[in-house]
């Protein structure tokens, strides 16, 4: 009874994670993206909490606490100061419609189930189910930042990415590491985060759209420096 | 986990850490850059240290004989570097490109990365491994930052995304890995240890495998700068200070090479797998021929020997995706070639830039006049990249082209037109900058010579007569490999 209610709690919440990063994919404003994604951490959080229940691997709880601390509240608030501060464009520019971006998610959540399902066919249900939500989380925040032009969003992407990793890593029971990892992870975002606000990408450039970081690639004739 | 013992990796990973500690707090731009120099040569020492007294095998290091080659290859070029960046500092302090606050950090940032790739190079715990590999990108986002140019924050940014993404990728497919592991070797610390993992890789489910293995391949291939995954490399290495751009080639890319090699081997062992090596001969063929072409239409120096490090590495990991005693030597070969050859050209570009003001291709004209000693140093360098004989590059792409030939003959035509291509483009450019009349600013430079000879000096030595041991022991690697 206990282990069908640990399933169906994990399984819950590993769905929710994948259902926000839906909604991080149609949102349209910068704000309302962070907010977004200031609650797919705390979900994380929660899940990652109940696997460290679950699997009585009380070392979680710090994964858990950084995702909650970290994840949902310092980096959602610095980034809401400086979009603020930085006067950035408070729409997200989207390179493809929001309506394509969707579909072409339910493809990849499809994907991913494909994919893992049978794959993992020997794996535990429980673990290969979180694999699969795992791996639907990591591409569709791959296609957010593929799909999304400025700086901002790009990076909420890859956070977004990221959240699905670390459910895949704490859903892999007894996995060593899980904690050094997402400190790891925190390090990478947290120098992100400070990135862009030191290098004032919007201050360099006239937008944080990353199309104006894309003159490097066509390797212009550039005078003398 | 047992006490720790005292051992030559115990050296090379604490030497670099307490350099690192003690440059960052250092004033004075001559000490910090002696010291440098200083703690990368006992770092050299360390990881010579380890052919003679190899330490045990533990959860967290591993030394065996095939990451001995790359530790003592990244350890030497790492010390010939910092010789080299000292006189590259001096002039950039003198023309006020850095200032001595950014000296400070660029000093303890270099042994920071020395310290990580070692680090990755003897993890034994392929999540150390991952950890190690992504403070190495850290370190190198950030230096090649560190001109706070434009064009430098552009790539830095550049290669922070692409760079993010693909470790993200890698942690996946070691997500993966530990997932294939846990049924049989059980839960904890042992599924992710890779002595483990490859004594029990043939029971591994088959098919979790070949999916961590396209995870790590476009994650860990994504830094070797792998061909649909290279958009940072030309960037970085043209944008950062040029010691930067000599260790990303020589060293990094190794190192990220060296994590897909230890899982290649992972799923070489289980015999259900898919079989790694088409996939990765697939990927470094692409590479050489799409670079190749990319070669042509190059205007600045540094980016055009970046894409030069992208066809070389297309053609190692072509090697190694061949597999087999013969082309695995030569991919040994090449790659140690292409780390000394490469580095020592980019010493060379370094100083050439630094006394002509500029580093776009068309305003460096006639250098064998204006400055004799670099710009023979560049001719003789890039005859040996482009493959000429009698370099050492020439003997590992013979060797590589001749087993291919014997294993695959059809395959072996469109690698050969990649090394044409590569090679007529290399030859074209180096023409203008190293002979004609002199144009553009000359300014006198304070160069050291010393590293680029060293290194050209091996690579020549390695072309004409390579001894014995070195042979014995790149044939056992080899056979090591599979």
């Amino acid at each position: 009874m206990t282990g069908r209610l640990a399933f169906d709690v994990s399984h819950l919440l590993a769905g929710g994670l994948v259902l926000i990063s839906f909604m991080l994919l149609y949102q349209n404003r910068l704000y309302a993206l962070l907010n977004v994604f200031a609650l797919q951490a705390v979900v994380l959080a929660l899940s990652v909490a109940w696997q460290a229940f679950v699997q009585g691997a009380p070392h979680l709880y710090i994964t858990a606490a950084i995702a909650l601390f970290f994840k949902a509240i310092i980096i959602p608030v610095s980034l809401h100061r400086i979009i603020a501060r930085l006067g950035i464009h408070r729409e997200v520019d989207t390179v493809v419609g929001i309506g394509p971006t969707m579909l072409a998610g339910i493809a990849l959540v499809a994907l991913s189930m494909v994919v893992m399902l049978r794959v993992t066919s020997e794996a535990d249900s429980l673990a290969r189910e979180d694999l699969a939500f795992a791996l639907s989380v990591v591409l569709l925040g791959l296609l957010m930042m593929v799909t999304r032009g400025n700086a901002v969003s790009q990076v909420i992407g890859f956070m977004s990415l990221e959240n699905g990793l670390i459910l895949a890593a704490t859903g892999a029971k007894g996995m060593p590491l899980v904690v050094e990892i997402s400190v790891a992870f925190s390090v990478l975002i947290a120098f992100i985060v400070i990135g862009i606000f030191l290098f004032r990408i919007r201050e360099r450039f006239d937008t944080v759209d990353l199309e104006a970081l894309d003159r490097l690639r066509g390797d212009q004739y550039r005078g003398g420096q | 986990m047992n006490a720790i013992t005292v051992s030559g990796v115990t050296f090379l990973l604490i030497i670099p850490v307490m350099a690192a500690a003690v440059l960052a707090v250092l004033p004075g731009y001559r000490l910090s850059a002696s010291l440098n120099i200083a703690a990368a040569f006992l770092t050299l020492l360390a990881a010579l240290s380890l052919f003679i007294w190899k330490p045990a095998t533990g959860p967290y290091i591993l030394v065996d004989d095939l990451n001995i080659v790359f530790v003592v290859l990244n350890s030497f070029v790492g010390f010939t570097t910092s010789v080299f960046s000292a006189s590259y500092i001096a002039h950039e302090l003198e023309t006020g490109r850095l200032t001595p606050a950014h000296l400070r950090f660029y000093h303890a940032m270099y042994q920071v990365l020395l310290f990580a790739m070692n680090l990755a190079l003897v993890a034994n715990n392929i999540g150390l491994m991952w950890v190690a590999i992504e403070m190495a990108t850290l370190t190198t986002v950030i230096m090649v930052g560190i001109y706070r140019t434009e064009a430098a924050i552009e790539a830095a940014w550049k290669y922070f995304i692409l760079g993010s993404v693909g470790i993200a990728l890698a942690l996946f497919g070691t997500i993966l890995v530990y997932m294939a592991a846990r049924p049989v070797v059980g839960e904890g610390q042992d599924g992710m240890v890779w002595t483990v993992l490859i004594q029990h890789v043939s029971s591994f489910d088959p098919a979790l495998l070949d999916l961590a293995f396209v995870f790590l391949l476009l994650g860990y291939g994504t830094k070797v700068g792998l061909a649909p995954l290279h958009a940072w490399l030309p960037d970085a290495h043209a944008e950062g200070p040029t010691p930067i751009s000599a260790v990303l080639s020589g060293l990094l890319l190794n190192v990220a090479l060296y994590a897909v090699l230890r899982f290649k081997l992972l799923l070489a062992a289980n015999p259900g797998a898919i079989a790694p090596g088409p996939l990765m001969a697939a990927m470094g063929l692409a590479s050489l021929i799409f670079a190749g072409f990319m070669l042509y239409r190059r205007h600045d120096i540094k980016r055009m020997f970046g894409y030069s490090s992208i066809e070389h590495m297309g053609i190692i990991v072509f090697a190694f995706g061949m597999g087999g005693p013969l082309a695995n030597f030569a991919g040994l070969l090449h790659m140690t070639m292409h780390s000394l050859t490469k580095s020592a050209i980019f010493f060379t570009v370094g100083h050439i830039a630094q006394a002509k003001g500029t580093q776009t291709i068309a305003d460096i004209r006639g250098l064998t006049v204006t400055h004799p000693m670099l710009g023979w140093s560049l001719v003789v360098g890039v005859i040996a990249i482009a493959g000429m004989p009698p370099f050492g590059i020439f003997m590992s792409e013979f060797l590589v082209v001749s087993s291919t030939f014997v294993r695959v003959p059809l395959l072996a035509i469109p690698l050969v037109v990649g090394l044409l291509v590569g090679f007529g483009a290399l030859l074209l450019r180096l023409q203008g900058l190293a002979f004609g009349e002199p144009k553009g600013r000359s300014a006198p430079v304070q160069a050291s010579y010393l590293p680029m000879a060293a290194h050209l000096g091996l690579v020549l030595t390695a072309g004409i007569y390579l001894p014995p041991p070195l042979v014995t022991w790149f044939q056992h690697v080899a056979s090591l490999l599979g």
